[in-house]
């Protein structure tokens, strides 16, 4: 008898068929994706997490009898009080019994969990978002390795062949090694002297000259040695730190009765795709919920997303809030500040300077990254069309001055159109990191 | 009882190799040294629970080939087991010479002697001796051919394509259960022979190949065979029709045949473990539950040792009564047990009722002897039909009902008494049958002069029809695999009336 520990096995056997299942059944994973985002929060967007299929697409068929139709006969234990020849009402669902009577189609959902970046990648794959952005939101962390100088000790795998070499050289040259060619000149010369025939007067002192001149030269060479310990080099790695910085995230939504729900669901995505991006950036994040209609109020993810308000419609009244909120909790000098606001654009008219002012003078100068996205019903024509007029709020923010790519403006209908709003983002590598603010 | 004279084997719930080992040396003293088990060599593995999962989803073996099907069984155990709605197993044994048995290293010492009882020593003797498994399994090669299998089918895929191999292998899948000879009329299968005769094979094609053949003309059409002929030459009726179509599909490749080969003899060899699981898991419970009691009666075993194996034990073994809510068919553990203990109860201390009804083995005083005897020579179905005992039935409170299709109530047949003791057993029997409960299904003839339409029949049973969607979606993928039209008929076995008749046309693309 062999006992075998296996536990030490590589572990995932079964990730290739999982795999080949999550390819499978690829657009109704999407659509359980999709779905499921409304019931995540904005910071629980990258979680792992339980999504349901109909049963019916990953169906595996066989040839079986049917459960219902047709004489059966059943055996049953735990009988009570019946005798032979009782008649019992058929119970409600089909056959009472036998295991081989119940097997149906059984439940016509299939649930599984899905792992963090299997998530996450169907999550931006359905934003259509590029390759190469996708990887650096789904991608491990960011904390590499980089070169950094020479050290004594390590591993054989890091030697420095050149730099090992060239502390070889200088330490023969200043010890004054001699050279190989200097023994084979001696060599040579001792060979010249004894083959000489006769010998000439003197010879052999100069031959015992010779020879001890070699000897020496032997002596030296192998006392100081071609390569020792101590020249040997090694590259020397140092771990970069990922700058240790928080951001908060500001997001402004107007919360009035013409915004519809795939216009809130636009901007969830919207402001779920910001988090994601900002949280590998900072290694803190906070998230500020503000919604609006002629008065602002902060409010936590649940209300802001899902309940509905009354009243007219006042955009600067929710930048007043933030404005007074980044004053009272988020220093600039400490934090990196980002601003993601959504409206169907809809404001009152006498507002708009106000908002401009307030946008322009007093958030714009202390952000990294402003972005306003107009949400619109998904079954509008691309915006800008010709009779289309522009918002009120549109043409307010037409206006605004600031840095490129400070702020950001985009119409979106539909939501693969959320991820060029961040284009600009995604290509400025390492946007606005401060170092320091800790 | 014996007086208790050894030290416990451990005390705890703690276990090491070493402990293993020693438990595994006490055990196989009762098994192989009292109870004359004979066993194939034992191999024990630890694995972690996410193995177990690992090892679920391909169907307890320690290696396959890669298929969807198997991914989306994985994520359903996880999702389970995660949640905590069931447990994992704590054992896998592997019908393979030497004997694989996994076991978990969550379990307590205690639940690892159960485990080595129960399927290094119980499933392992039956696996090697019972007459069904000798008939159609080659236990000795089953991991090779495994590995072969799991080679070939991914040599296929690079070479054909991910998209052809998986239609393949969905459509086979759905096949699986018709590709069994339940018959012995083939030899029984040398599994490790299998890899060299396909290499033979391609080898020989490669040699023989020669191009001038291509530009020969053709010969006229063959004359149209008579039926009868036909039905020789293409060995019909026949039910296996994944062997039909290895033989004789007319559209596929080499490769393709060899796929449908390799699923049709991994069906055959699970083929067993569906006959017998009633019995199967009967020895296994039994015999733990025989060498624990054994271990402790000598004191090597701990009362609380004992105390938790009985505890664990009575959970398996427990039966659901039809109408506490949580009945869900006989659970063959308990059934299996029970039927062992009753008739190792008979060989011992027979009742007059039992030397009636078993005269063969009442107070035989070898219960051992007799069980091994059963265990060898019997399967689910033959053995309900000998061994279920009036006492059983009458402590189980087996009854019997009747739901005819016309009645508007069911019907009790039969209840623990003189008078139905027959009629349940003969009803049970029929439940472990598995050529009664599996349709019927036959390929009757071929259209070759026609349109090449391949016909088949199901015999239909009590009137019971296939579930429809699901024979339809079978049918196309038979459809795709012959490449042409597919027609089944469903037949009432007593009437010969029509009942039903499904039909399927290939895929423009077939199994492209």
């Amino acid at each position: 008898m062999h006992v075998i520990d296996r536990r030490l096995n590589p572990g995932g056997k079964s990730l290739v068929n999982r795999q080949r299942f999550l390819r499978r059944a690829r657009a109704l994973v999407q659509r359980a994706v999709r779905d499921s985002l409304k019931d995540r929060s904005i910071k629980g967007i990258d979680q792992e997490g339980e999504v349901t299929i109909v049963r019916d697409g990953v169906h595996e068929p066989t040839l079986h009898r049917s459960g219902q139709g047709g004489n059966r006969e059943y055996v049953l234990p735990g009988n009570r009080e019946y005798v032979s020849g009782d008649q019992i009402d058929r119970p409600q669902q089909g056959g009472g019994g036998g295991s081989s009577a119940g097997d149906g189609d059984g439940e016509d959902e299939f649930r599984f969990m899905l792992s963090r970046e299997e998530f996450l990648e169907l999550f931006l794959d359905d934003l259509e978002l590029p390759d190469l952005a996708k990887r650096r939101l789904t991608g491990g962390e960011i904390e590499g390795v980089r070169r950094a100088g020479f050290k004594t000790s390590g591993s054989p795998a890091s030697l420095s062949i050149p730099r090992s070499m060239r502390n070889a050289m200088s330490r023969r040259l200043a010890l004054r090694r001699p050279s190989r060619a200097e023994l084979q000149r001696l060599e040579d010369e001792i060979a010249l002297v004894e083959a000489r025939n006769p010998p000439e007067p003197g010879d052999a002192a100069l031959l015992e000259r010779l020879r001890e001149e070699r000897d020496h030269v032997v002596r030296r060479r192998s006392l100081i040695s071609y390569i020792d310990p101590i020249d040997l080099r090694y590259r020397r790695y140092e771990e970069v730190p990922k700058p240790v910085a928080q951001a908060v995230m500001f997001c402004l939504m107007d919360v009035s009765g013409s915004m519809t729900e795939h216009m809130k669901d636009l901007a969830k995505r919207f402001f779920a795709l910001l988090h994601l991006f900002l949280s590998r950036s900072y290694r803190h994040v906070d998230v500020v919920f503000i919604r609006h209609t002629d008065r602002a109020e902060e409010v936590d993810e649940d209300t802001f997303f899902y309940s509905r308000e009354t009243g007219g419609t006042l955009v600067s009244s929710a930048l007043d809030k933030a404005v007074e909120i980044i004053r009272a909790r988020y220093r600039p000098d400490d934090w990196n500040i980002y601003v993601a606001q959504a409206s169907d654009g809809d404001n009152l008219t006498q507002d708009n300077p106000r908002t401009i002012a307030l946008l322009q003078d007093q958030i714009l100068p202390i952000v990294q990254y402003a972005a306003y996205l107009e949400v619109g019903r998904e079954e509008d024509p691309m915006a800008g069309g010709t009779i289309a007029s522009d918002s009120d709020l549109w043409q307010a923010y037409v206006t605004v001055q600031a840095p490129k790519g400070r702020f950001v403006m985009r119409k979106v209908h539909h939501r693969r159109e959320i991820y060029p709003v961040f284009r600009e983002l995604f290509q400025r590598r390492g946007v606005g990191v401060r170092g320091g603010a800790a | 009882m014996t007086v208790k004279s050894a030290t416990p084997l451990f005390e705890g719930h703690d276990w090491d190799f070493g402990l293993i080992q020693r438990i595994y040396d006490a055990v196989e003293q009762v098994a192989v040294g009292e109870m004359g088990l004979d066993t194939y060599p034992n191999q024990i593995e630890v694995i972690t629970a996410e193995q177990m999962l690992d090892a679920y989803s391909s169907t307890g073996m320690p290696l396959f080939y890669k298929h969807w099907s198997f991914g989306k069984q994985f994520l359903s155990n996880e999702m389970l087991y995660r949640k905590g709605v069931r447990g994992l197993a704590y054992e896998l044994v592997i019908n393979s010479d030497p004997c694989i048995s996994y076991i978990m290293e969550e379990n307590s010492v205690t639940m690892q002697t159960i485990v080595i009882a129960h399927a290094a020593f119980g499933h392992n003797h039956f696996f090697k001796n019972n007459y069904a498994f000798k008939q159609w399994t080659d236990a000795e090669g089953i991991l090779d051919y495994l590995e072969f299998a799991k080679r070939y089918i991914a040599d296929c895929e690079e070479r054909y394509g991910h998209d052809r191999v998986e239609h393949l292998l969905d459509a086979a899948h759905a096949l699986m259960h018709q590709g069994i000879h339940r018959y012995p009329r083939v030899r029984a299968r040398d599994l490790k022979a299998e890899a060299a005769r396909e290499a033979e094979r391609h080898a020989y094609q490669e040699r023989i190949y020669d191009d001038l053949w291509r530009t020969l003309p053709r010969g006229k059409a063959e004359a149209v065979v008579p039926a009868d002929e036909r039905a020789r030459a293409l060995q019909l009726p026949q039910e296996n029709i994944l062997y039909f179509l290895e033989k004789f599909g007319p559209r596929l490749e080499p490769w393709q045949r060899e796929i449908l080969r390799i699923i049709r003899l991994i069906a055959q060899y699970f083929y067993p473990q569906r006959q017998t699981k009633l019995m199967n898991e009967g020895a296994a419970t039994w015999t733990h539950y025989t060498i624990l009691t054994k271990l402790h009666e000598r004191g090597q075993l701990t009362d609380g040792a004992f105390l938790e194996f009985l505890q664990s034990h009575t959970n398996v073994v427990h039966q659901p009564t039809f109408d506490s809510g949580h009945y869900g068919g006989i659970n063959p553990y308990a059934l299996g047990f029970g039927m062992m203990r009753d008739i190792e109860r008979i060989c011992v201390a027979p009742t007059e009722e039992d030397s009636v009804w078993f005269p063969d083995i009442a107070g035989s005083g070898d219960p051992v002897g007799v069980l091994k005897d059963i265990w060898a020579n019997y399967r689910d179905e033959s053995f309900v039909a000998q061994f279920l005992s009036p006492r059983l039935i009458r402590e189980w409170r087996l009854f019997k009902l009747d739901d005819q299709q016309q009645a508007p109530k069911l019907r009790v047949d039969a209840i623990h008494d003189e008078r139905g003791y027959r009629e349940i057993r003969r009803a049970l029997m029929r439940h472990y049958d598995i050529g009664w409960q599996e349709p019927t299904i036959q390929i009757v003839d071929v259209d070759l002069a026609g349109d090449r339409r391949l016909m088949l029949e199901h015999d239909v049973n009590d009137g019971v029809l296939l579930a429809a969607a699901d024979a339809e979606r079978v049918l196309q993928h038979l459809a795709n695999l012959w490449g042409y039209e597919v027609c089944l008929t469903e037949k009432d076995r007593e009437t010969g009336k029509e009942l039903k008749q499904h039909r399927a046309q290939p895929f423009a693309a077939g199994l492209e």
